[in-house]
């Protein structure tokens, strides 16, 4: 039942473009297997990672988180400009799935998680530390993912 | 070597942080009451799922944050993965060096 079960509207919305398999029937894994990443999973995974230039995976929506630490994430990104053509948040509860195969996916325990060009950069500490530290800011600025100064001034 | 966060004793996991990383700092926080009553820990009975935990350790030299978040959390992996167990793990991770040079700078704004 589980694995048979389609991926939800907004997880799918990132991989719609992906090829539906037939998956191999619930009853036949073992809890051990049933936690192991299966293909499905990945390839979603692997378009929803490329599915803008920075990508978060966060508990509720940006307007409306459901974790304080995917609320300070979010807050962390708009503090540093982050451009909102270039971002893209995956609700993770709204897939069971997706939920459990990110942390596999990243072999990270823990959720938010974001992503800058496909690579995994962390979670809500690490993004504080380098939000601090001004790596961050100086990581986003290379890859040219946030809006740009408006005449020489600081962005807001 | 397996290194598992024992459920009701935080004494355990410092014990392991302290085998693997003797760490020269280490502070652990049990943060799940200001948590308890959040949706996600509807139907939770345990109060030990959310953790603060600061460990100073040369262990962490010239390794990046991430690196060294996840040596962290392979110590924690199967208390992290298990249902109903830690659902949230706060990591400040420096070097004696670093926490050396922060005091610094404190003392200079103090």
């Amino acid at each position: 039942m589980f694995a048979r079960r389609a991926f939800s509207s907004a997880f799918r919305a990132a991989t719609r473009a992906s090829t539906v398999r037939p998956t191999p029937t619930a009853r036949f894994l073992t809890p051990f297997q049933a936690r192991l990443l299966s293909d499905e999973v990945r390839s979603a995974i692997d378009k929803a990672v490329a599915s803008a230039p920075v990508v978060l995976f966060m508990k509720g929506t940006p307007e409306t988180p459901q974790c304080g630490f995917s609320r300070a994430s979010i807050q962390i990104l708009g503090m540093q400009g982050v451009d909102p053509e270039k971002f893209t948040a995956f609700n993770v509860l709204e897939d069971q799935e997706l939920r459990q195969g990110i942390k596999e996916y990243s072999e990270w325990p823990t959720i938010p998680q974001l992503y800058v060009e496909k690579e995994f950069v962390g979670g809500c500490d690490i993004l504080m530390t380098m939000h601090q530290d001004g790596s961050l800011a100086k990581m986003l600025e290379e890859k040219g993912v946030v809006v740009p100064a408006e005449g020489g001034q600081q962005a807001p | 070597m397996t290194l598992v966060l024992s459920r009701r004793s935080p004494r355990l996991a410092q014990a392991h942080i302290t085998d693997a990383l003797k760490p020269t700092t280490l502070h652990i926080f049990n943060d799940s009451h200001k948590h308890a009553h959040h949706q996600a820990m509807q139907g939770v009975t345990s109060r030990e799922t959310h953790f603060r935990v600061f460990i100073t350790s040369s262990a962490f030299q010239g390794k990046m944050q991430l690196a060294r978040h996840r040596m962290v959390n392979s110590l924690m992996k199967d208390e992290l993965a298990k249902e109903g167990g830690i659902h949230a793990l706060q990591l400040t991770t420096r070097t004696p060096e670093e926490e050396e040079s922060r005091k610094q700078k404190e003392a200079v704004q103090a």
